[in-house]
């Protein structure tokens, strides 16, 4: 028996054959009682296993934005880092999609990775290619714009408009370069908080993102649990194992390896180009999977290689492509800055997660691919676990895709259907207290 | 859905449940049961469920599932962590039934056992006179695509709960459009079980 989905939702009915125990001919058989096809007393539970078909729905990009700035922790009112030195002034690079509501109740704040930005979704004018989650985010996407206000704004140490390593120290008039204080996976919560704040946004419905973003959506869900509906966790983990540090410790030292990285103070001269696209090669290399790789590349033999010992495979041109590129958009000190912040992120502080995860009213949507191998499932289901014993309203799919890592900005379909009733239900429940509060339990 | 149109089963586990209390669901599937209860009984719920486009369909329903295995899904929870763990049709085809047995009665107060009933007269009938695997309403898979490992009957259940010194407080019998008081192992198709340690 099928189980009886209701109309409304975008699934296709289908598989479910039906098995014909009338194989013989047996005139006893005419005595059995027929099997009934509407048979509502009890059938056995069954999922369907035919291929979930996403309804297509009209999404659109929401056209041409900008960038807005925010401006504040001016002297003598600096922002106090976690590492206990001062910082300011800071300025937020931040985009916004969507309208506010009039009781201020439906503002998503987007987290980005280690390499994303402020703009999210839409172009700039006269650009071709759009935000980094332009897929996920726009008028009836999963963060859809016609019905939430979206946010989005650069990390703290980034390099995309929010104050960093290559912003101008006020107190010397030069870009800070290695001046620039340590900072932290808290310390950029901080910042967005102050930015939420400034917008008059009491609570978010929601804080969403993937990898680093994931990192920042814990962070705010442990620190500012009472300013959030929900957290949407993606591909992440709770704390850096030592291979996920080894990865971003190679990129560090081409970066430094690097003779025009100059101890950090490379500006107005050659930036170390060559590490900081070294230094991507490797970050390419693990947010890719085996598969996705060997369906992307190919070999071209007998063609012009990049050099003399290259073997013509096309993954040499891509992660060349890759790297180049990436050191137009990036800057090579945000990247040991950020690469760190993200290595020491450890929210429980000593302490067991699910300690801190305790008296969380948010709820939770935790997400993991299971060709990552670089944030594997079983650091999300560390998070699952915790919050389990904490009882925190949760819930968690591991979604099968070969994309790796970077399955949290490809699988778009499964994602968008996931986060769009998961946000609908945080967004219509909000305010109400009904059985679906989690309530506390000793363990 | 109209509840004269709800499945018997459903029924039954809707009466059972106390309205306000928490609920685990093992093998939810697409949540057809716990949205149900969560609407009718304004309860706190949690599915647990392997399929991954069963749990795209009850996140739709608005419901919280992760995304494990009932052989597993249970070791982090603390005792009694649940008013009530539901494992309606799944009981078997759990891999290790003993252990997750045990389990749901650790981490829920009470527990709702549902299950097909093997000793079924239609499947008697096509054991002894065709000599064949029963196919039935409750047993619909043929012997090489089922999804069940343990084929048990109620006497089975009540006689393994003698064994185990666990406690059944009510039970129910069902058939496809009614409940069954007589010779319940010959013509029930399945059992439900509220049971406790």
């Amino acid at each position: 028996m099928i189980n009886k989905i209701p109309p409304d939702l975008p699934f296709q009915k289908g598989g479910g054959s039906q098995v014909n125990p009338d194989g013989g001919s047996m005139s006893l058989l005419s005595l059995l009682p027929k099997r009934t096809e509407n048979n509502v007393g009890v059938s056995p539970k069954r999922v369907e296993t035919s291929a979930l078909s996403f309804e297509s729905e009209k999404s659109q990009s929401i056209g041409v934005v900008k960038t807005q700035y925010f401006h504040f922790a001016q002297p003598p009112d600096e922002l106090t880092l976690e590492c206990g030195e001062k910082l300011g002034p800071i300025t937020v690079a931040y985009e916004t999609y969507g309208t506010l509501n009039d009781q201020r109740s439906n503002a998503i704040l987007i987290v980005h990775a280690l390499s994303g930005d402020a703009h999210a979704a839409g172009f700039h004018e006269g650009d071709v290619k759009p935000g980094w989650w332009d897929d996920m985010i726009g008028p009836g996407k999963a963060f859809d714009t016609d019905r939430y206000f979206v946010i989005c704004s650069n990390v703290l140490g980034g390099c995309k408009g929010t104050t960093g390593p290559c912003s101008v120290n006020p107190k010397t008039g030069r870009k800070y370069g290695l001046d620039f204080p340590i900072i932290s996976i808290s310390d950029m919560v901080n910042v967005q908080k102050r930015l939420v704040g400034h917008l008059k946004i009491e609570r978010l419905l929601s804080v969403a993102g993937g990898s680093m973003g994931g990192m920042q959506a814990l962070e705010w869900l442990i620190r500012h649990r009472d300013r959030l509906g929900s957290a949407i966790v993606i591909a992440t983990a709770v704390k850096h194992s030592s291979q996920q540090i080894a990865f971003h410790e190679v990129g560090r030292q081409a970066i430094m390896a690097d003779p025009h990285w100059k101890d950090g103070h490379y500006y107005g001269s050659l930036p170390p180009a060559k590490g900081l696209a070294v230094a991507r090669m490797v970050g390419h290399i693990t947010y890719m999977s085996d598969v996705s790789m060997a369906e992307k590349f190919g070999r071209h033999p007998g063609e012009e290689k990049l050099h003399k010992f290259s073997a013509g495979s096309e993954v040499e041109d891509y992660l060349q492509a890759r790297g180049n590129h990436f050191v137009k958009r990036f800057d090579a000190n945000s990247y040991l800055y950020i690469t760190r912040a993200i290595d020491s992120f450890d929210p429980s502080r000593g302490k067991d997660l699910y300690e801190v995860f305790r008296g969380i009213k948010a709820r939770v949507l935790v997400l993991a691919f299971k060709s990552d191998w670089l944030y594997p499932a079983s650091q999300s289901r560390e998070i699952v676990r915790a919050c389990k014993l904490a009882g925190v309203d949760t819930t968690y799919c591991e979604i099968d895709s070969t994309y790796g890592h970077d399955a949290f900005l490809l699988e778009v379909e499964e994602e968008t259907h996931l986060i769009k009733h998961f946000l609908q239900r945080v967004f219509y429940q909000q305010g109400t207290t009904g059985g679906n509060e989690v309530r506390e339990y000793e363990i | 859905m109209r509840y004269d149109l709800l499945r018997l089963d459903y029924r039954v586990i809707l009466e059972w449940i106390e309205t306000g209390s928490s609920v685990l669901d093992l093998g939810c599937g697409d949540g057809d049961l716990l949205s149900w209860l969560v609407k009718e009984k304004d309860l706190r719920a949690q599915g647990i469920e392997i399929n991954e486009q069963a749990i795209c369909r009850c996140v739709a329903r608005g419901l919280s599932v992760f995304h494990d295995d009932i052989d597993h899904g249970l070791s982090e929870y603390g005792d009694m962590s649940f008013d009530c763990v539901i494992l309606n049709q799944t009981l078997q085809q759990v891999r290790k039934l003993d252990e997750a047995l045990q389990e749901a009665l650790r981490v829920g107060r009470e527990v709702i056992v549902g299950f097909p009933n093997f000793a079924h007269y239609f499947a008697r009938i096509q054991i002894f006179f065709r000599g064949k695997t029963p196919v039935t309403p409750s047993l619909p898979y043929e012997w090489h695509d089922t999804p069940n490992l343990h084929f048990l009957s109620i006497s089975d259940f009540v006689g393994y709960c003698r064994k185990r010194n666990i406690e059944i407080k009510k039970s129910a019998f069902i058939s496809e459009k009614r409940t069954i008081t007589i010779f319940p192992n010959v013509f029930a198709q399945a059992g439900l079980f509220l049971i406790s340690r």
